[in-house]
């Protein structure tokens, strides 16, 4: 059953040209972050650092040596966005997984207690939501600390507070299900009635909000490290390589789009990686959304 | 109706608190002598070695229990003293002040015109579902997702000021600037553009309009995408229900049924997510005012954020957060209006 769930939905994937896409992109950008020390050799121990070709401050453009070009300080583009790959990788997985996790937590307590375990819980969320997401990571890593490890951290901490409403949500629906109570009156414990009963069902919505956020959460990391406060310079970090073009935008008189490619570069590895997530989430969402399926 | 607004009135305090609370645990993250800025206004008061650091620390309690000192922030906070900005070289609530009309300005402008092309957008996308407008729209509304506001930004201004020299950064050209700064202008509200017209100066206004275009395409640009993709697939919830078909089996034009039937329905989910719009906004306003020069509180947020400004930072954060807290008091209170399944909740 669950392979024939899986292949049909494979099928399904396969047959939207968007999520298609989608899949490629993933692809794509998993085999980068793969082959990263063959497609771009390691230079220093830490491979995340960048290497630099001198220290002149204007970016120099696409050549044989350096394919991407150079950005400010001689930064090569190309190393960058590669190994950048892994980055956001690492950003994405580890905080999105971290997310779901408390959040999953939080929401069934939350939903299969209810009472004033519920009230109280609730009322925290509803606290964290406060904050616009970007404003609220951006003062904690302040408080924390500039880091890359702190600006997930506090993406992490303000990151959840979806996942525990949706999950709460479906299981105050779930809870009331005849094979719940079946399941209680054999004598289930409550770990047993969440784990077994309870969150498979409701974990199809989870999935999907995860896919789209990993694309998310890069995109908030790599906006903190855009304003200066992720990881340390030369560290290959597409937010940061795009700070780094903040001062070239208008090139020379004569030649306005001179430094192009110290934004495009960056900014597409960026925009792909986010775009394959989210267009493959969006394909879940359609075809694991019951009210959605055979509306096409 | 009632009883629903004032159930959420009450709940208000509650999350006041809260916010507090967070705020405050998060200032105890660092050391006190750090914390110490966020007491001192008077940045004279700072010198004098640690002897003088320590007297301090002690004058403001920063050696006693946590909810002591959460107790005498609270009243501190209160009464409207939340330190000294060294970033802005001014007392935070001034600077605060100061930087909110070009913030306001540019949320003004990105919020309504999203709103009515989003709802509009995602309307003509799911009455043609499948067709090419269809999938030129969501694939518009899927990048404009996963377009950070910070390449957009700089991609615009490289056009459109870099190569086209029609759309130049910061809030006024050089001459407005000075004109602004003259007797001869009156400051109402802070906000140029409608300054201007309470000045009755219509090359000011041209020019503030001027230097709003780029800020408010990138702030909005992820903002409608979020609304057209959620009026879509609202709409096309909506047409799947019985009461549009029973609409359309008893003969009505097509058009009404659409327009009458379906897509009031379908604003609902729309309503709330224009609410939450003001979330991604307010987040996104931090970077737009910083590609786009522009000297309002997200700027200088940003600022004060890499120069580890912590007075600043958490006198931001509580600002937000006070905004927040009421913005979505009066969502949930409209939504009570919009559907009323939501007060019997």
């Amino acid at each position: 059953m669950k392979r024939f769930l899986k292949s049909r939905m494979l099928k399904k994937l396969l047959a939207n040209p968007l999520s298609l896409i989608g899949i490629v992109l993933i692809i794509f950008f998993t085999a980068i972050a793969v082959g990263a020390p063959w497609l771009a050799k390691p230079v220093y121990g830490n491979h995340y650092i960048i290497p630099r070709d001198g220290f002149t401050s204007t970016p120099n453009p696409p050549s044989a040596e350096h394919l991407f070009g150079t950005t400010q300080g001689q930064y090569d583009i190309y190393y960058g966005i590669i190994w950048g790959t892994r980055t956001a990788f690492r950003v994405g997985l580890i905080v999105v997984a971290f997310i779901v996790l408390i959040g999953v937590l939080i929401g069934s307590i939350s939903g299969f207690y209810g009472g004033v375990i519920d009230e109280v819980m609730m009322r925290v969320t509803d606290i964290f939501l406060t904050f616009p997401f970007l404003v609220a990571a951006m003062v904690l890593v302040v408080v924390l600390g500039k880091s890359l490890n702190h600006v997930m951290i506090a993406m992490i901490v303000f990151g959840w507070m979806g996942y525990a409403r949706v999950i709460r949500g479906d299981i105050l629906s779930i809870k009331e299900n005849d094979y719940v109570s079946a399941a209680r009156a054999v004598g289930a414990s409550d770990v047993r009635i969440i784990f077994r009963h309870v969150l498979p069902n409701a974990i199809y919505p989870i999935f999907v909000m995860a896919t789209m956020d990993i694309g998310a959460m890069v995109l908030t990391a790599a906006g903190l490290s855009f304003l200066g406060l992720g990881s340390p310079v030369g560290y290959a970090d597409w937010g940061q390589m795009i700070s780094f073009a903040r001062n070239w935008i208008l090139g020379t008189h004569g030649n306005a789009l001179q430094y192009w490619y110290t934004v495009i570069y960056p900014g597409m590895a960026i925009v792909l990686f986010v775009l394959g997530w989210n267009l493959v989430g969006d394909a879940f969402r359609d075809i694991l959304d019951p009210r959605m399926r055979g509306s096409r | 109706m009632l009883t629903f607004i004032i159930r959420r009135v009450l709940i208000l305090p509650i999350i006041l608190f809260g916010v507090t609370l967070l705020i405050f645990g998060m200032t105890c993250l660092i050391n006190p002598y750090q914390r110490l800025s966020i007491y001192v206004t008077n940045p004279a008061a700072l010198k004098g070695g640690p002897e003088a650091m320590q007297r301090l620390i002690h004058k403001y309690g920063l050696d006693r229990p946590v909810w002591d000192q959460y107790y005498s922030w609270l009243v501190k906070v209160l009464h409207g003293n939340l330190g000294r900005s060294e970033s802005a070289r001014m007392p935070v609530t001034e600077a605060l002040g100061k930087f909110l009309p070009a913030t306001v300005e540019l949320v003004f402008y990105s919020a309504w015109p999203v709103v009515l092309l989003g709802i509009w957008l995602g309307y003509i996308s799911a009455t043609h579902q499948d067709s090419p407008i269809d999938h030129v729209t969501r694939l518009m509304a899927i990048t404009g997702w996963a377009l950070p506001i910070f390449v957009l930004g700089l991609v615009l201004l490289m056009i459109f000021y870099g190569v086209l020299g029609w759309f130049p950064p910061g809030r006024l050209s050089l001459w407005a600037r000075q004109y602004v700064q003259s007797s001869a202008w009156h400051t109402y509200t802070g906000l140029y553009t409608f300054d201007a017209i309470l000045n009755g100066n219509g090359r000011i206004l041209l020019d503030a309009l001027r230097h709003l275009v780029l800020p408010v395409i990138t702030l909005s640009y992820a903002s409608w995408a979020l609304i057209l993709r959620i009026m879509r697939s609202s709409m096309l919830e909506t047409l799947r229900q019985d009461y549009v078909t029973t609409a359309r089996a008893k003969g009505l034009v097509e058009s009404i049924v659409l327009k009458k039937h379906a897509r009031r329905n379908a604003l609902i989910p729309v309503a709330t997510i224009s609410g939450l719009m003001i979330f991604t906004m307010l987040g996104g306003v931090v970077l737009t005012e910083t590609i786009f020069d522009i000297h309002g509180m997200g700027r200088f947020a940003a600022q004060a954020a890499i120069q580890i400004d912590i007075p600043t930072i958490m006198g931001f954060a509580l600002f937000f957060g006070l905004i927040m807290v009421f913005a979505n008091l009066l969502v949930d209170i409209s939504y009570g209006f919009l559907d009323p399944r939501v007060r019997l909740e």
